[in-house]
């Protein structure tokens, strides 16, 4: 093989191909860290530690040194995150109960609604549909009926989708539409379980 | 071209190495400090330190929602995404109406899923048909399928093989979301004004609402250039969606109810009270059942004198054969169908079963429906992928789903040694490393929530199985026949086979250039519908 062969297939491997998958160019490779770093998280609300939550990460990171590919819940707080700091002395508080039973207190601002807070918090809920009443992932349940009366009735669309949510119950909403405000001071919300029980129906005759 | 002794170098750190590219995927600073440089020999056994290999089989929302739970849970997993379309998103892409673009939003996810770079997209690589499934098995640790439901029932009735004016709304539905498969499918909705839907499902009212929405509102959304134009020639102007049970057992949701009978232009024929149960009895009904029977009995506001559309739902029908018109024998003229009767017990039960209604003579009660056009949405219907028997998966043809222990472990009828212990005390047997997910696994039903929480559950059953401490985990190849290289072992046969996989930088290439085409002609974007025009777009 010539020296100018090898050269030039030295070349072709060094230079990423537009069909390269796998060997990320340089840019895309900072793609993660280019979202807000975790910090940025905490930015709309104070977050009161009240239990250390398992990080669902796990901690034997792989990839430790990139700290921003490894959560995405860390780029989905960014994204749906748009959620204001609360000014000082009009903090609302709020708690809100994970799948695990854990309490989570949070101060938040007045305008800012559940789904946003939960994802810029980094608790388990969904926004499938982007926050636009169009899917029941981020289905909630109130803890306080009488909370639940203060609240402005879910409209026909809220509503429908509720209708297809699991473990629907009678103070259900979709977090995506309850908008925080100064009556709904001391909400508690819990987040439905969203495990599933071996059914019979799931197995073929057995064997 | 392959290259096994040409020198490498990498792209990410330009360090020169003679061995040849194994994972290119890992920046060599991710690596553990002893792996890029020294040979290795992956042969040997599972090590702790080298990733799990996933390949996950579609790229719809249970593809994807797996693997957005599985790289979240497990960090040292690395997820290979096979689809056959040079495209991803499978049904949000193609199955969602394009007059919902909010539902398409989870596409969001998905595409921040796919940064992460323990993520691949394999397109155009049709697994079991071009790639065969075998050739997967010794690169990685686990296959989840979730290729969902690429077929749809029939209904077995005289003269619905016909090809003009008889369609499969799922194909129907493939078509006027630029899904290449049914790209030259060119429906004739010319034939005159009536259509008749048979099924009461989301995509039956889909169809519906397709074939009687004003083309103008359609027009901003993504639908299919070639499929607008057909449709404003359209003469259709009433559809009858037929159901062989009846109100309270119908299978469609309330949003897709209520969005038809508020379209504007549209009225709907109210629905005989008899077929309701007596108000004590209605507001006895679960919730969601109640709500919907209310909307069905309540109906539309829009006046039919006023309105030049119509719609229908007509229950307790079942299809008993098409007919052609006498004088035009190439056009359809009605359908007959055979009256059905709700089982007397329990009539207002969801699982209520239908019995042959017979009158008084004896014969079969029978009315007969005018039709021009003729779609069947009886539901759709997951096929084996050819190959998944080398892998010892036995594909339950009856149901048409991958049989599984419902948290999505592959099951087996034989004896493989991985067996649980079900409730009742008796044992199933898994096959390990294999799982499935979405459609595939618990049949074709339910909206993109029901997936994701059905795809959840598989990412969270791969992962407490990969966790499981003290015993070997249960992959899929036994320690030591695993290469543990995933997408890098594929590759060299792929690119041998001649095949042209497409990778996320291409997609997001395809999908610039339809965003462009959609933008001059003033919609979200244009398709393509075809396989060829996307990878023009790469070449």
């Amino acid at each position: 093989m010539s020296f100018w062969k090898e050269a030039c297939l030295s070349l072709r491997q060094a230079v990423p191909r537009s069909r390269e998958t796998l060997c990320r160019s340089p840019s895309k490779r900072f793609l993660s860290t280019s979202y807000a770093a975790p910090t940025s998280r905490f930015i709309g609300s104070s977050r009161v530690p009240v239990t250390v939550r398992g990080n669902i990460l796990g901690s034997r990171s792989w990839k430790a040194p990139e700290a921003g590919c490894r959560s995405f819940s860390v780029t989905a707080g960014v994204q749906h995150g748009h959620i204001t700091p609360p000014k000082p002395g009009e903090e609302i508080n709020i708690t809100f109960i994970d799948k695990d039973g854990v309490r989570v207190d949070l101060q938040v601002a007045e305008g800012d609604n559940l789904l946003d807070i939960a994802q810029a918090n980094d608790l388990e809920m969904e926004g499938a549909c982007g926050g636009s009443c169009a899917c029941s992932t981020c289905h909630v349940i109130v803890e306080d009926p009488d909370l639940f009366d203060k609240m402005e009735e879910p409209s026909d669309d809220e509503n429908d989708m509720l209708d297809l949510a699991f473990g629907l119950t009678e103070t259900s909403r979709l977090g995506c539409q309850v908008i925080m405000s100064k009556d709904l001071d001391g909400l508690v919300v819990r987040l439905p379980t969203m495990t599933r029980n071996l059914q019979a129906s799931d197995f073929e005759p057995k064997n | 071209m392959i290259l096994p002794r040409a020198p490498y170098i990498c792209s990410n750190c330009t360090a020169r190495t003679t061995r040849v590219p194994l994972r290119r995927a890992w920046r060599h600073s991710q690596l553990p400090s002893r792996s890029i440089w020294q040979p290795r020999h992956y042969s040997q056994v599972v090590q702790d330190d080298r990733p799990i290999r996933v390949a996950v089989v579609g790229s719809g929302p249970a593809g994807f929602y797996a693997a957005y739970r599985l790289l979240a849970k497990v960090d040292t997993a690395v997820v290979d995404m096979y689809e056959k379309l040079p495209v991803p998103f499978g049904l949000a892409r193609y199955g969602v109406a394009p007059d919902h673009p909010e539902v398409k939003n989870c596409e969001d996810k998905f595409t921040e899923v796919a940064t992460s770079p323990r993520f691949n997209f394999i397109g155009n690589v049709e697994l079991g048909t071009n790639l065969p499934l075998s050739s997967l098995k010794p690169h990685y640790d686990a296959i989840l399928f979730a290729y969902g439901a690429p077929k749809d029932k029939e209904l077995g009735i005289p003269g619905e093989k016909a090809t003009r004016n008889v369609y499969s709304a799922r194909e129907f539905v493939g078509w006027y979301n630029g899904l290449p498969e049914h790209r030259d499918l060119a429906p004739d909705l010319t034939a005159g004004e009536n259509a008749v839907v048979v099924g009461q499902g989301n995509v039956a009212l889909d169809v519906a609402r397709i074939l009687l929405s004003g083309v103008d509102a359609l027009r901003k959304t993504d639908i299919a250039e070639y499929a607008l134009e057909e449709l404003a020639k359209s003469k259709i102007k009433r559809v009858r969606v037929v159901g062989r049970r009846g109100p309270i057992q119908a299978a469609f949701t309330i949003k897709e109810l209520r969005e038809l009978l508020q379209l504007p232009g549209v009225s709907f024929d109210p629905i005989p009270k008899d077929l309701f149960p007596s108000e004590d009895v209605m507001s006895a009904l679960p919730r969601a059942q109640k709500r919907l029977a209310q909307l069905l009995a309540k109906g539309s506001t829009n006046d039919p004198a006023t309105s030049p559309k119509s719609w229908s739902l007509d229950f307790l029908l079942s299809p008993e054969c098409l007919h052609w018109s006498p004088v035009y024998p190439y056009r359809l003229s009605h359908v007959k169908f055979a009256r059905n009767e709700l089982d007397p017990a329990n009539p207002f039960l969801s699982s209520a079963k239908v019995t042959p209604k017979y009158l008084s003579s004896g014969k079969r009660a029978e009315v007969e429906i005018p039709a021009n056009t003729f779609f069947r949405s009886v539901g759709y219907k997951s096929l084996a992928l050819p190959g998944l028997e080398d892998l010892g998966i036995q594909f339950n043809e009856q149901r048409g789903v991958i049989p599984n222990d419902g948290f999505g472990r592959i099951t087996t009828p034989v004896n493989t040694g991985e067996n649980q212990q079900l409730p009742d005390g008796s044992l199933i047997s898994h096959l390990p490393g294999l799982y499935c997910a979405g459609w595939v696994k618990r049949g074709p039903t339910g909206v993109i929530a029901s997936t994701m929480t059905d795809a959840f559950t598989t990412a969270d059953a791969i992962a407490a199985d990969l966790k499981t401490k003290g015993e070997k985990p249960p992959l899929l190849n036994s320690p030591g026949q695993s290469t543990g290289l995933g997408w890098e072992g594929v590759r060299s046969e792929v690119e041998k086979l001649g095949l042209r996989p497409t990778s996320w930088a291409d997609w997001q290439r395809i999908d610039r250039a339809e965003r462009q085409r959609g933008e001059e002609k003033g919609k979200v974007r244009d398709k393509f519908g075809r396989v060829a025009e996307m990878l023009e777009v790469l070449s």
